[in-house]
């Protein structure tokens, strides 16, 4: 079958047609952001009326909205339309301070679908082919942002969700499966139960596409894990707040991510003068989404660092690439696809008096699999029985996990045995292998 | 009728037992006996000495995590069979033994044990008038 390479004509816009749009796209949702009872306010404020923004270049007069302003408004004091227009939220995991949450209109998940579609056409997925997700479904939007985006794609689409590797790879040889979504940690692990199990991706499955994500990884990383599976894994980058996945995406040139400026309006800025840095310089980036109606964000500072690749792509696409994210500007970790904020941690470990203060977060990868270890320091000794220390540990896990989603392996230290809370002490210690 | 054990809280790793012995040899107390268990990440290490509220002291001054609970020490005569005549005692009355070393102090037995029923325990021991190590008898044990 012969198809074209382009999924939405917009993704053939020249830079000056990318830049009217936004124009346009912006003047709209700056007017439709007047309904946001929070926007409205920011205004009014800062002295600012919807007439002030008519350019581009009239976007920096508007103040940055942030994470913060995400929970202080939870959880839906940011809409810009009734909720009754609304027809689903995403919502972040955690119970500490307030998740922040996120409102779509049935347009917006239309478009949303829109994108996510457009990426994997992108890399060349094709309504033939079999696509297996292994998100999470749920609150995450990994799960049902793929799911849909494969399904308006055309594709077969098999809603695997995360875990049970054994049926995951069940799925490969009995469905066909050729497009595959996976954090890069779990790709490397189905490669690992192949091999215990004698499957050989290259003769017993029909494996072509990877689609990874949501993780940090090198490119060393990637290569390894396409040579594993022999299949081509393109790296994608999204976040719940705008939208979840299908915000930024390689192409087949896999050197860097497109970022589709028809969705976002892309800034990136030093993250302490909060000023734009020059053309190809790691900065935060910041997003203004330009595409939306229950909940448009005008400049969003993501707290990724990151920069944008100079010069033009041979794929024939104009919109900015990202490079590969360098880290946070915050103190966020993310493991596993799963966002977490150490501060979640410290105050489930405060619940337990056995605990002395301090604590530390050490992330490692283990063969190929991302773990967190959290050492806490025992208080005191105040029992003297192996069975009530594993106790205390199991219990400490499971709130943990209850809280940040995933399992972390807890150690007992003898306590004074961890840096001290005096000024900046090290919470977290990151010995992954990436960027 | 107990004597006071000292537990430590000690992580796996070397030299972290050193730390603590060193602690203890500053202060002129001496190991009567001690017993670790192996496990992955950290043990509690058991300790009988002469001075326990010294040394339980002395630990916690220097941020060691340990604590002082009460054991039975038996002495028994050094004859095989003594100690397991005297633990079928307590497993008559549906006593548990939490853990049990032992050692051998001048010619006797000594059986170090800690109990889920400290009272019943007590009552045992009055009963058949078995012998057991006072505190006060501790250092001169030496």
């Amino acid at each position: 079958m012969d198809y074209k390479e382009f999924y939405n004509p917009e993704e053939s816009f020249s830079r000056s047609e990318l830049e009217a749009l936004q124009t346009e796209r912006l003047k709209t949702t700056v007017k439709h952001c007047m309904d946001s009872a929070f926007y409205h306010r920011r205004f009014k404020e800062n002295g600012l009326s919807v007439s002030d923004i008519s350019t581009l270049d009239d976007l920096k007069k508007i103040p940055f909205t942030t994470k913060q302003d995400l929970r202080d408004t939870y959880p839906f004091g940011i809409a810009s339309v009734p909720l009754r227009e609304c027809t689903r939220l995403h919502s972040s995991s955690g119970t500490t301070g307030n998740p922040t949450v996120i409102l779509h209109t049935a347009k917006d998940l239309d478009q949303w679908a829109n994108a996510v579609a457009r990426c994997l056409w992108m890399v060349g997925c094709r309504p033939e082919d079999v696509f297996q997700n292994t998100s999470g479904y749920g609150m995450f939007t990994g799960g049902l942002g793929f799911q849909y985006g494969a399904e308006r794609l055309g594709m077969l689409t098999v809603p695997a969700a995360a875990g049970n590797t054994l049926r995951q790879l069940k799925f490969f040889t009995d469905f066909g499966t050729t497009v595959v979504h996976a954090i890069p940690s779990y790709a490397a692990r189905l490669y690992e139960v192949m091999c215990e199990k004698g499957i050989d991706p290259r003769r017993d499955t029909s494996l072509r596409t990877l689609v990874i994500g949501a993780e940090p990884h090198s490119e060393d990383t990637r290569r390894r894990i396409e040579d594993m599976l022999s299949i081509k894994a393109y790296n994608s980058f999204g976040m719940s707040e705008m939208m979840g996945p299908g915000v930024a995406f390689e192409c087949r040139e896999q050197n860097g991510m497109h970022i589709w400026e028809d969705y976002f309006i892309v800034e990136i800025v030093n993250p302490d003068t909060l000023e734009p840095v020059p053309d190809g310089e790691v900065g935060e980036l910041v997003l203004t989404t330009i595409n939306r109606e229950a909940m448009p964000l005008l400049r969003y500072r993501t707290r990724d660092l990151t920069r944008i690749l100079p010069g033009d792509c041979p794929c024939g696409r104009h919109h900015l690439r990202l490079d590969r994210m360098k880290g946070r500007s915050d103190d966020m970790i993310i493991l596993k696809g799963v966002n977490i904020f150490p501060i979640q941690i410290e105050t489930v470990l405060m619940h337990f008096e056995e605990l002395a203060s301090d604590y530390l977060i050490t992330l490692e990868t283990l063969s190929d699999n991302d773990a967190m270890t959290v050492d806490v320091e025992l208080k005191d000794m105040i029992f003297d029985d192996y069975s009530r220390l594993q106790t205390l540990e199991k219990e400490i896990t499971r709130q943990l996990r209850d809280e940040i989603l995933i399992t972390p392996k807890v150690r007992l230290v003898p306590k004074n045995s961890l840096p001290k809370s005096e000024g900046k002490a090290v919470r977290v210690k990151d010995l992954r292998k990436k960027f | 009728m107990t004597i006071n054990q000292i537990s430590i809280f000690i992580e796996n790793k070397s030299g972290t037992l050193v730390k603590v012995l060193k602690l203890l040899k500053e202060e002129g107390i001496q190991l009567i006996a001690s017993t670790i268990a192996d496990t992955a990440e950290y043990g509690i290490c058991r300790i009988i000495c002469s001075e326990p509220q010294k040394a339980y002291d002395t630990l916690r001054e220097h941020g060691v995590a340990a604590s002082l609970c009460e054991v039975f020490a038996l002495e028994l005569d050094d004859v095989p069979g003594r100690a397991a005549d005297a633990i079928e005692l307590f497993a008559s009355k549906g006593i548990s033994i939490a853990y049990l070393y032992s050692f051998l102090l001048n010619g006797k037995g000594c059986l170090v044990f800690r109990t889920d029923n400290n009272s019943l325990a007590r009552q045992v021991i009055q009963e058949n008038e078995l012998k057991f190590i006072p505190e006060k008898d501790l250092s001169k044990l030496l």
